[in-house]
């Protein structure tokens, strides 16, 4: 897999976020930003992370523009035109700054798709050699998602479930 | 300091990082109404996770599921799946959170009666 | 509160495609273990299922109360993996130790298996009645009732 056509889908990214950033009107900044999800999906399945891809997909090009839109809808859809902000100096300064710091920490990362990077050496092989005699998966991700690392996944759920009680409590209080 | 620029180039994935992090916390910052604030978090939150997968990839790797009849498996065909399963987590919870932020700006504007920062914090006195 | 949509060629597609997206929904969970896939996707496609029928047909429409149905269940995946959980200590094991299942006929690889899938069809029903359940708070007036 050759990573230089990635070049353009990253350009795309980059496009899409900072016209997400300035269109005026919000009901079209959503819209934006579910192509965003989009582009960020196709970017992930060429890295080869095909379920990670697949999740964003669905989540953010399916199930957070819907909840963006209900939200836009429920609460005044006449007002959704912004007006210009005045100009904020500290973060036009502060920030550039920041990112010329981060990249420069950026230079002792490891080099892009090395197989001996530290990410990919110490536990990751021994999960990727073992998943089929242990697990009959051949998807590494679910097993270890579900098998190996089946506490993180516990305590995941239990999130999502307080998410849905905290929404509930702050907009049904009129009811029975 | 020319080479620093050249090693830069040499991973456009840090710099699209750096870039798409960048605006996200500017958009929070700067802008007035709170549904835009919600929208650079999600940019924000976005490009973290996009790190995290770019630290997984492989060159000459597929994708991490393992082809039938590999019985030694050979590791580095395969691309790295442990950064995988944290951006599968942190994604789910990035939607959970965005319905509760959400439901945070509409419980805002039913009780103030708008979604402007300014408006909302002259109508608190 | 969503009123019904009002164009006929939405509620024709709508009726087609809400029980094929449950179907994929369904397909996707179970393929979990094979291919790309597993838990999150299927029930986050499941909730999308729902969801459809809410917006193209209403709240309050018949098309609709398998959606209200779903909101009984708000929990139940959490239950049912904290559930597979103990059983994994009855049988003598740590907590979600897959291979400590007590299933006769099945060895250790295959009570591992067992143990993914059921802990796949937890995550799924959490993550598809949160999803829903998010969409009724955010949709909810003032005055509304929960049917």
């Amino acid at each position: 897999m050759t990573f230089a056509f990635e070049i353009p889908l990253l350009v795309l990214l980059i496009l899409t976020a900072a016209s997400a950033m300035l269109v005026k009107d919000l009901v079209s900044s959503v819209f934006i930003l579910g192509s965003y999800s989009f582009f960020l999906a196709l970017v992930w399945a060429w890295l080869g992370a095909v379920d990670v891809a697949f999740v964003e997909a669905v989540v953010g090009a399916g199930l957070a523009t819907v909840l963006f839109l209900l939200t836009l809808f429920g609460t005044n859809p006449k007002d959704t035109r912004l007006r210009r902000p005045p100009t904020p100096w500290a973060a036009i300064v502060g920030l550039p700054l920041l990112g010329l710091l981060l990249m420069y920490g950026a230079n002792d990362l490891p080099e892009f798709g090395d197989p001996a990077s530290p990410a990919s050496t110490h536990v990751s092989p021994t999960y990727l050699a073992n998943s089929l005699q242990d697990t009959l998966t051949p998807n590494v991700v679910t097993s270890v998602l579900m098998d190996y690392r089946s506490f993180d996944t516990l305590i995941e759920t239990a999130v999502i479930f307080t998410a849905g009680v905290a929404c509930a409590l702050l907009l049904r209080r009129d009811q029975g | 300091m020319l080479e620093l620029v050249g090693a830069w180039l040499l991973r456009p994935n840090v710099v699209a990082f750096v870039i798409l992090f960048l605006s996200g916390f500017y958009i929070m910052v700067t802008h007035h109404n709170l549904i835009k604030k919600v929208i650079g978090l999600y940019i924000l939150q976005t490009s973290v996770i996009f790190f995290l997968v770019a630290v997984s990839a492989k060159t000459g790797a597929t994708v991490p599921i393992l082809l039938p009849g590999a019985n030694p498996v050979d590791v580095a065909l395969y691309a790295n799946p442990l950064p995988h399963v944290l951006t599968l987590t942190a994604i789910v919870v990035q939607v959970a959170t965005l319905g509760v932020s959400l439901a945070l700006a509409a419980a805002i504007y039913r009780q103030y009666g708008s979604l402007d920062e300014d408006e909302v914090g002259k109508r608190l006195e | 509160m969503i009123q019904r949509h009002d164009s006929l060629i939405v509620s024709i597609l709508g009726r087609g495609l809400i029980p094929v997206t449950q179907l994929f929904g369904l397909y996707v969970l179970f393929s979990g273990q094979q291919g790309p896939g597993g838990g999150f996707v299927g029930g986050v496609i499941l909730a999308t299922s729902m969801l459809l029928s809410l917006l193209i047909f209403g709240t309050d429409a018949s098309q609709s109360r398998l959606a209200h149905r779903a909101l009984h269940g708000d929990g139940v995946g959490l239950l049912l993996f904290v559930f597979v959980g103990g059983l994994c200590m009855i049988g003598g094991g740590e907590v979600l130790n897959y291979a400590a299942l007590e299933i006769p006929g099945l060895d250790v690889a295959a009570r591992r298996y067992l143990g993914i899938v059921l802990t796949q069809i937890g995550v799924a029903l959490d993550v598809a009645v949160t999803g829903v359940s998010i969409v009724f708070s955010l949709s909810a007036s003032n005055g509304d009732s929960h049917a």
